[in-house]
């Protein structure tokens, strides 16, 4: 296991008016691995999401980019570390062609002026390289369709050859094949060394992909799990709750019991 | 050892009749493929159904659903407008009334350029017409009663548009203020120091021949130099064409076909011949319109090929995404404002020159009805991401033509009011059928 983590959050804490969001929250991610955010509702998964991506800065707490302090105050910030972040929603432009929503915020351009050229080249080749067929690089993108929208989103995550990949719920709206695609590809970005944080209500997707469960309960960490020795159950308590006592902080069940 | 999720679900994976992975010993062997391939399998996967149907007369289709039509409506409308008048008055099309329309639409026209903007993020700036009398008000006040030099009074008056814009920005993109209500404050207080600045009488005149007066009543009428500016611009727009087309092809990207480009040469080239043709028969080329002219092709560059004008248009197609990727939303939303304020200034200065004076009518709500329906007219959407400046020209034309024409006629300003409110209404339900054609394909 590298000495090192790609990235460690260390005493993060946010808060929205009355709401402490987040509070005093651990997170390490090591190149190579998959890491599974998971939580229940309001549980702080896309705060801290936002926080890691630079679009809702922590209030306190320290980000460690491999090993040194850094500040992330801005998306820019993020990017220039190589964070890429691919929405729950998506957070693309409807109006804007498949060209300009993978260059949003990064364009290219020569004396301030866009290069439209080289911006389309590079978005071809991208395509080209991940084998994606969209019929005009050049139509909005609310032409396109919901899944045609979601590759461009992940497309976009490669765009600035990112160190570590955030994924919001990336299978939310996908079918069970396309999920399973999906969930392909978060390997192999882990087998190229990339760090992935993946936020997941699936338990079978978390089980499949995931090296290391981190739980987040009303924004403060609740337990961080190996996949590969801990019971679905111990995870989902730990989600609800339920392991908030002393009964279930003993010893878990053997590994033979759960399938 | 309990085996891993993974693996199961990788070999189920594999015994899907339909899919196209590798087998899974050949997935070992080839550990350098890389997420390319597996995403664009999950990509072919999704995009199947698409390619079938991507034939190009679909392609045809969908644009015309999405309304994605371009200026053609609008050239259509302006066409039977100018038709319609010419059959009931011969005297429209005569060279002198045209000369007169081209002049009469900067000071609007540069006012709608400003409210483009703001429309493109998606919000509405009502106090423009009040900036535009102010900017007059200021003028005059300076350079009549304070004996000001004009370039200085003038410089002056621009700034207090643009400052005005920049407090409306920050109360709406700072404070949160919804921008309808910051601007309509603002319509109030601009509107209430113009007066004040005006004095008892309510308008102040200036000099007939000064810097201002100028901006109006200065034509060209060198036929060398106003031809040569024709051909300039015409020779300037196949150069740039070409050059972006050798690019393209070089990079081997798919590009217009060179036929296509001398044919839209062509086209430019008899719009701004006959333009300088036409004019010229009168009094020549308005200065006032180069100026408007000049102005929309350089906020066209700015809004189309410049990173901040992506920024703008970003703001328009969803704020959330936009600040997700990085765009400082509250700067773009200011400087918008800013824009807007300073174009409507701009336009007031125009406006005043026209009346070589500064009044309290100048700056009237008729001009901010007006400036707000030629953007909309033009085709610039209401709801935000969807427009060009160059909209503010067309849709200026239509709108002082029906009130030239009108005019012509001896028709009464209040059939002119509701007809031009009937092109309105008639642009925004284009406007909103096509938003709403977009939505019920749960596309937006």
């Amino acid at each position: 296991m590298a000495a090192q983590p790609l990235l460690a959050l260390r005493g993060v804490s946010k808060r929205f008016a009355a709401v402490q969001a987040l509070e005093d929250v651990e997170l390490e991610i090591r190149a190579g691995e998959v890491v599974a955010l998971m939580g229940d509702n309001a549980a702080g998964k896309s705060t801290l999401v936002k926080v890691i991506s630079g679009v809702g800065p922590a209030d306190r707490g320290v980000i460690e980019w491999q090993g040194s302090a850094v500040q992330i105050r801005r998306p820019q910030d993020a990017q220039v570390l190589g964070i890429a972040t691919v929405y729950q929603d998506l957070a693309m432009c409807g109006n804007l062609d498949v060209v300009a929503n993978l260059f949003l915020g990064r364009e290219i351009h020569r004396l301030g002026i866009l290069d439209e050229v080289e911006m389309e080249r590079r978005t071809r080749e991208l395509l080209k390289t991940l084998s994606i067929r969209i019929p005009d690089v050049r139509v909005p993108l609310a032409t396109l369709s919901g899944g045609q929208r979601q590759v461009v989103a992940i497309t976009r995550s490669f765009l600035g050859e990112p160190r570590l990949v955030l994924l919001d719920e990336p299978t939310a709206s996908l079918g069970i094949e396309q999920t399973s695609q999906l969930l392909d590809l978060i390997e192999e970005l882990r087998d190229q060394g990339l760090g992935v944080l993946l936020i997941s209500h699936n338990m079978g997707d978390i089980k499949a992909v995931a090296d290391r469960v981190a739980v987040l309960r009303l924004g403060r960490n609740n337990g961080f799990f190996d996949v590969t020795t801990t019971s679905q159950e111990q995870i989902i308590s730990s989600i609800t709750g339920a392991s908030d006592n002393a009964v279930a902080h003993r010893t878990s069940r053997p590994e033979e019991a759960w399938p | 050892m309990a085996l891993r999720g993974r693996r199961n679900r990788t070999h189920t994976t594999d015994a899907t009749p339909t899919t196209d992975a590798t087998p899974a010993a050949d997935r070992e062997d080839d550990g350098h493929r890389g997420p390319a391939g597996r995403l664009g399998a999950y990509a072919g996967r999704l995009t199947a159904p698409a390619g079938r149907l991507g034939a190009p007369t679909e392609a045809v289709r969908r644009r015309l659903r999405e309304g994605g039509t371009g200026p053609v409506p609008v050239l259509l409308a302006l066409a039977v407008t100018w038709i319609v008048f010419q059959a009931l008055n011969a005297n429209f099309l005569s060279p002198r009334n045209l000369s007169v329309l081209s002049v009469d639409i900067v000071g609007t026209g540069m006012v709608a350029v400003g409210i483009v903007f703001v429309l493109l993020i998606g919000e509405i700036d009502l106090a423009v017409g009040s900036l535009a009398g102010l900017a007059g008000a200021v003028f005059a006040s300076l350079n009549v009663n304070l004996g000001m030099p004009e370039w200085l009074a003038v410089l002056v008056a621009v700034l207090c548009g643009t400052a005005a814009g920049a407090v409306h920005g920050f109360s709406f993109a700072r404070i949160g203020v919804p921008a309808f209500v910051v601007t309509l404050a603002g319509l109030l207080v601009w509107n209430g120091v113009t007066l004040y600045l005006l004095g008892p009488d309510s308008s102040i005149s200036f000099s007939e021949d000064g810097l201002v007066a100028t901006l109006t009543s200065r034509y060209f009428d060198s036929a060398v130099a106003v031809y040569g500016l024709a051909a300039l611009c015409t020779a300037a727009y196949l150069l740039v064409s070409l050059h972006d087309r050798g690019r393209r092809a070089a990079a081997g990207m798919p590009c217009r076909p060179t036929a296509g480009i001398w044919a839209r040469t062509a086209l430019l080239a008899l719009v701004s011949f006959s333009v300088v043709y036409v004019l010229g028969r009168f009094e020549g080329l308005p200065l006032a319109l180069l100026i408007f002219l000049a102005v929309i092709v350089a906020s066209d560059l700015l809004l189309r090929r410049t990173p901040y004008g992506r920024q703008v248009l970003a703001l328009g197609g969803g704020v959330e995404a936009a600040r997700r990727s990085g765009v400082d939303v509250v700067r773009v939303r200011i400087s918008v404002f800013m824009v807007s304020g300073t174009l409507a200034a701009v336009g007031g200065l125009f406006i005043a020159s026209r009346l070589t004076s500064a009044s309290q009518i100048s700056g009237s709500g008729v001009l901010l009805i007006n400036a707000i329906a030629a953007a909309v007219i033009g085709g610039t959407s209401l709801f935000g991401g969807r427009g060009s400046t160059w909209s503010a020209l067309l849709g200026v034309l239509i709108i002082q033509s029906i009130g030239s024409g009108m005019a012509l006629l001896g028709v009464e300003p209040p059939a002119q009011f509701m007809i031009t409110g009937g092109v309105l209404f008639t642009a925004v339900v284009v406007d909103s059928l096509t938003r709403r054609s977009a939505q019920s394909r749960g596309r937006v």
